[in-house]
């Protein structure tokens, strides 16, 4: 939800990022504020996993220029486990597989992490398993799925849920959520989607990185931003999504359309 | 007679008193073992089962025979003692501690004593298998040791015979430069089950020398888990061998964890005996500092359709050094053999080391036989996504190499000695230093 002077909680000015030595983050700016839900969108390729990655410190990518200001502190100064540690939040695009750590001793840890943070008291076990199968009811969750090992063998729509079941017991204050919806079927989009919807809270922001329109029908956008060549190339509301999907990235990426009237639009 | 060839061996001869009276066969065995430990030497790297373990430090140091152990109470020992181990004999420096152990209330059929008792009751049993599967004539140590041998732990589990609960057999180290040679032997009749505990621990950190032989018989369709934990004083050094006969359809797991000891052997020979015989074997070493721990093993396919599982793994930190050679042999005539062994290895700073060998020997033609190892380090990615929750780095280094050991430990049939080695490997991860 837009509000006229919610607290920023975000702002990106001229975001350069490199993989490997190559540029793929050309100069981004974004600003979120409290309440917020913004999708960034793009062809693949375009830098919006960088973009997100980037974001959460990933070691691989290496920040070449401007920056990014969370919560009014530099984000970049701070440790990957700092930024989850302010709030900060990224939902994996591919979550990873971790066997030998159960699940349940895992989102535990995490969260008593963040409870210490916050000032709160550690959850024991037991404690913690019935905070937990509250959460998962949201997402139509088994039970069983605290005593496996993290993400081992889950399948793509049980390992998505397991991230929003994190974002739901971590509380982030902004949740970068990279291609959640991909390799969801219907049924378990409409599951993670509505976890989601529960989750956004007037003090705290989504941003939603998705190749496709569709998941946006189920959580719907304030902004949209499309990216393209590593950088946001249009924004609009939720109604450039719809465009998008209709017309294709090649519309906004400034490559030559077979229907050239389509671009004086 | 003492007449070493070589002086450190002579040196832990001395004072060794030729048995007299007592069981004649015994005796026999003894002086046979002693020509060997007169004849051989101690080896070195040149010697290829030794060729990435470098044991001279033993040699520096000056061991003598344990001439009486100290009386210790049961809160001394208490804590290693495993809930469920309702029978567990204690040994405090190779002595057998009766006052420590317990074993009343056993079924019937099921005998857990030391083996001097038992060899004025169960002679018949024990002669078949004393000292006549762990082989001395080329094994100094093992030759040592059977010399040596006066008194032990004795399991015996008659046919069809379930012993309900785990047996403990806790080997207690208290007297620096004491030579001290535990002696187990576990006789599993057809049909019968159990489950043994081998625990190496230590009072204080004295630097002592445990030199270790067990004998287990599987019986026909009998089935033996075998848990062994070394978790000896870190200047200690301890050399065992672990012999292991399996007959028809019979099913034999180990699950060996090597966790102390400045420098460690662990030699676990399997030979089945008889048509589809089951065996598993895991191991866990995890060693840091300037520890070196090495684990060989045998398995002796010498029948038709035998099954055997290995899955082998170290954790090495600091300047630690850990070994594995794998030995697999499929002898002629035992086909439909399948096989499988894993070792897998990671390396937790620059200067830790190990060295792997798979030893595959196949003279059948139709069987089947796969092994792979790795070593590595810590995935990046794995690392990346802990942090991204909030855990500091440590933390989630601990965590992650803890999980690596945890798919060993999380199979120890004894729910206790899980949760006492997560914690311990999770304690002891957490003091590996860092790349």
């Amino acid at each position: 939800m837009i509000r006229a002077g919610a607290k920023v909680l975000l702002e990106v000015k001229g975001l350069r990022a490199k993989v490997a030595g190559v540029e793929i983050l050309k100069g981004i700016d974004l600003i979120v504020r409290a309440g917020e839900v913004h999708a960034v969108m793009g062809a693949n390729g375009s830098g919006k996993s960088t973009f997100a990655k980037a974001l959460a410190g990933h070691p691989a990518y290496e920040i070449s220029g401007g920056t990014a200001a969370y919560d009014g502190s530099d984000l970049f100064a701070l440790a990957p486990e700092q930024r989850a540690r302010a709030g900060l939040f990224l939902g994996f695009q591919y979550p990873v597989e971790i066997p030998g750590v159960s699940n349940s001793a895992f989102l535990r840890l995490a969260y008593n992490t963040m409870r210490a943070v916050r000032g709160g008291d550690e959850l024991d076990p037991l404690e913690f398993h019935d905070y937990a199968r509250e959460k998962m009811k949201l997402l139509d969750m088994d039970a069983s799925f605290l005593d496996r090992a993290v993400n081992d063998g889950f399948s793509g729509g049980e390992k998505k849920r397991n991230e929003i079941l994190q974002m739901a017991l971590l509380e982030p204050r902004l949740a970068i959520l990279d291609e959640t919806d991909s390799g969801l079927d219907i049924d378990a989009l409409r599951v993670v989607a509505n976890g989601v919807n529960h989750l956004i809270k007037p003090d705290n922001a989504v941003v939603l990185v998705t190749h496709y329109q569709r998941l946006l029908n189920y959580i719907v956008p304030d902004y949209v931003h499309v990216m393209g060549g590593g950088r946001i190339v249009k924004t609009g509301g939720k109604a450039l999504a719809e465009e998008l999907e209709a017309r294709g990235y090649d519309w906004v990426s400034g490559k030559p359309n077979k229907d050239p009237r389509l671009l004086l639009t | 007679m003492i007449a070493a060839t070589h002086p450190y061996i002579e040196a832990l001869l001395k004072g060794y008193e030729t048995p007299r009276g007592g069981v004649s066969w015994l005796n026999e065995r003894r002086a046979q073992a002693l020509e060997r430990a007169n004849a051989l030497t101690v080896p070195t790297t040149r010697d290829e089962e030794w060729r990435f373990t470098d044991i001279s430090p033993l040699t520096k140091v000056h061991f003598r025979p344990v001439a009486a152990a100290p009386k210790l109470a049961m809160a001394d020992i208490a804590p290693f003692i495993a809930p469920e181990a309702t029978a567990h004999l204690v040994f405090v420096d190779g002595i057998f501690a009766p006052e420590l152990s317990a074993n009343a209330g056993l079924p019937y059929g099921i005998v857990v004593t030391n083996l001097a008792a038992a060899l004025g009751t169960h002679a018949t049993v024990i002669e078949p298998h004393l000292a006549r599967h762990a082989g001395f004539e080329q094994e100094v140590f093992a030759a040592l040791n059977t010399c040596y041998l006066r008194d032990g732990a004795f399991i015996w589990v008659a046919r069809n015979q379930k012993c309900p609960t785990p047996v403990q057999l806790l080997y207690v180290s208290t007297q620096k430069e004491a030579a001290a040679y535990p002696r187990c032997l576990v006789v599993a009749e057809s049909g019968s089950e159990c489950t043994l505990i081998e625990d190496f621990v230590s009072l204080g950190d004295a630097v002592y020398f445990n030199d270790a032989v067990t004998e287990v018989v599987v019986g026909e369709g009998a089935r033996v888990q075998h848990v062994k934990l070394q978790r000896e004083a870190g200047g200690a050094f301890h050399i065992a061998t672990c012999a292991v006969a399996v007959a028809k359809d019979a099913q034999y797991a180990s699950h060996a964890i090597t966790l102390g000891a400045r420098i460690s052997r662990h030699n676990l020979n399997v030979a089945q005996q008889g048509e589809g015989a089951e065996v598993r074997m895991d191991g866990l070493a995890l060693v840091s500092g300037r520890q070196l721990a090495d684990t060989h093993t045998l398995m002796d396919h010498a029948r038709p359709s035998g099954r055997s599982k290995q899955l082998h793994k170290c954790i090495v930190g600091g300047a630690a050094h850990a070994v594995f050679n794998g030995r697999i042999v499929v002898r002629p005539g035992a086909q439909l053999t399948d096989s499988s062994q894993q070792s897998r290895n990671l390396l937790l700073s620059g200067k830790a080391r190990v060295d792997t060998k798979p030893q595959l020997e196949i003279f059948a033609d139709d069987v089947k036989c796969s092994h792979g190892a790795t070593v590595g380090q810590l995935d990046a990615e794995q690392l990346f996504y802990l942090s991204s929750r909030g855990l500091p780095e440590g933390k989630a280094r601990n965590l992650l190499t803890y999980a690596f050991g945890a798919e060993v430990i999380d199979r120890i049939p004894v729910p206790s000695l899980v949760e006492q080695l997560e914690e311990t490997v999770l304690a002891q991860t957490q003091t590996v230093d860092q790349p």
